[in-house]
């Protein structure tokens, strides 16, 4: 069964995000991208929403508003160490999300993989 | 992602052509898919491309047969006819609520970078441009400058378009004189009530930040189907 699909992201943002992306790369740059794939209730950011990660630390956009950011920079970092790309799921039921702080009532499902 | 395919999205995106990045979540392997094209090393059968292609027409991201499907669609953008004062607080402001913005003013005093860092200034007459670079279904026009001269050119040129939005600065009485030239012109009522005016939400606030708050609040409910009901 197909998820209803979301409404249209803006282009802006993409153009900040990926071209942050694209700068990082042509600066030889270890990167990853973490994409919202799927949320069930409410949630902060639509689905498609890219939060960009560097090597370094650096990050750029948002997949939740800003209450998993950490958790979700932290598996991007282990992505971008061992390439392996990594399906992430957010949510009330979820002891960590709690922890890190997903109190908006939604679950959020996220992919991250590294780009190279 | 390969950093190829990474490209040619961007190019894609360069070039505002649609595209869709299909994920198997499972080994990351992808493939990249416009209206004519399919790249990258992911096998779609003729189902699954034809759903992702549903998907890249709707311009909404989501799955299909278990894949995740990533539609970048083209850009929203305004086109603010007047490099005026509110243009200013406008520009930046609509930027930020996701609009590419570009300010058209044939006069050089008012359309200088200075004014307008950042901003990509057009300085011609918005007739010009309009007919040369027709706005599409994702662009907004409004006019700022208060001067029949260039604003009613810029309205017209909106309206013989399929902007998403074409509104106009300026008071009520202004607006009826406007309506008046636009018959004039040969434009029906109906085209005429495309129109809105004055442009911005019903906020109250007279300062230009004010003023630019209340239209970017205007363009984010019409962008979203929930338009401004005007009496």
């Amino acid at each position: 069964m197909n998820l209803p699909p979301s409404a249209p992201l803006s282009g802006a943002d993409d153009d900040a995000i990926l071209g942050q992306l694209a700068a990082w790369l042509d600066e030889g740059r270890d990167v990853a991208l973490a994409t919202v794939t799927k949320i069930w209730g409410s949630a902060p950011l639509p689905v498609g929403s890219h939060l960009a990660v560097e090597a370094g630390g650096a990050f750029v956009g948002s997949v939740s508003g800003g209450c998993i950011e950490g958790a979700v920079i932290s598996s991007a970092l282990e992505t971008i160490a061992d390439g392996k790309p990594r399906s992430l799921e957010f949510g009330v039921s979820d002891e960590q999300a709690w922890q890190v702080g997903l109190a908006c009532g939604g679950t959020i499902g996220i992919f991250v993989e590294r780009v190279r | 992602m390969n950093s190829k395919l990474f490209r040619a999205l961007q190019a894609f995106r360069a070039a505002q052509c649609p595209a869709a990045m299909v994920t198997d979540r499972t080994t990351g392997v992808q493939a990249l898919v416009t209206a004519d094209q399919v790249s990258g090393e992911l096998d779609l059968g003729e189902e699954t491309l034809a759903g992702v292609r549903r998907l890249l027409a709707g311009d909404a991201s989501g799955e299909v047969d278990g894949l995740f499907v990533r539609v970048y669609g083209p850009p929203w953008t305004l086109v603010l006819v007047g490099a005026v004062h509110i243009a200013q607080a406008l520009a930046p402001m609509a930027a930020l609520a996701g609009f590419a913005v570009k300010v058209i003013d044939p006069r050089r005093a008012f359309a200088t970078a200075s004014r307008f860092p950042g901003v990509e200034l057009i300085v011609e007459w918005p007739n010009e441009v309009l007919a040369a670079t027709p706005p599409n279904a994702r662009t907004a026009v409004v006019t700022l400058t208060h001067d029949p001269k260039i604003d009613d050119v810029g309205l017209i040129g909106a309206l013989r378009s399929p902007a998403f939005f074409v509104g106009a600065l300026g008071s009520s009485r202004t607006h009826a004189r406007r309506k008046a030239r636009l018959v004039e012109a040969g434009f029906t009522d109906v085209d005429i009530a495309r129109i809105a005016a004055p442009v911005g939400l019903d906020l109250g606030g007279r300062l230009p930040g004010e003023i630019a708050a209340s239209i970017v609040a205007e363009l984010v409910g019409a962008r979203h189907g929930r338009p401004r009901q005007r009496p």
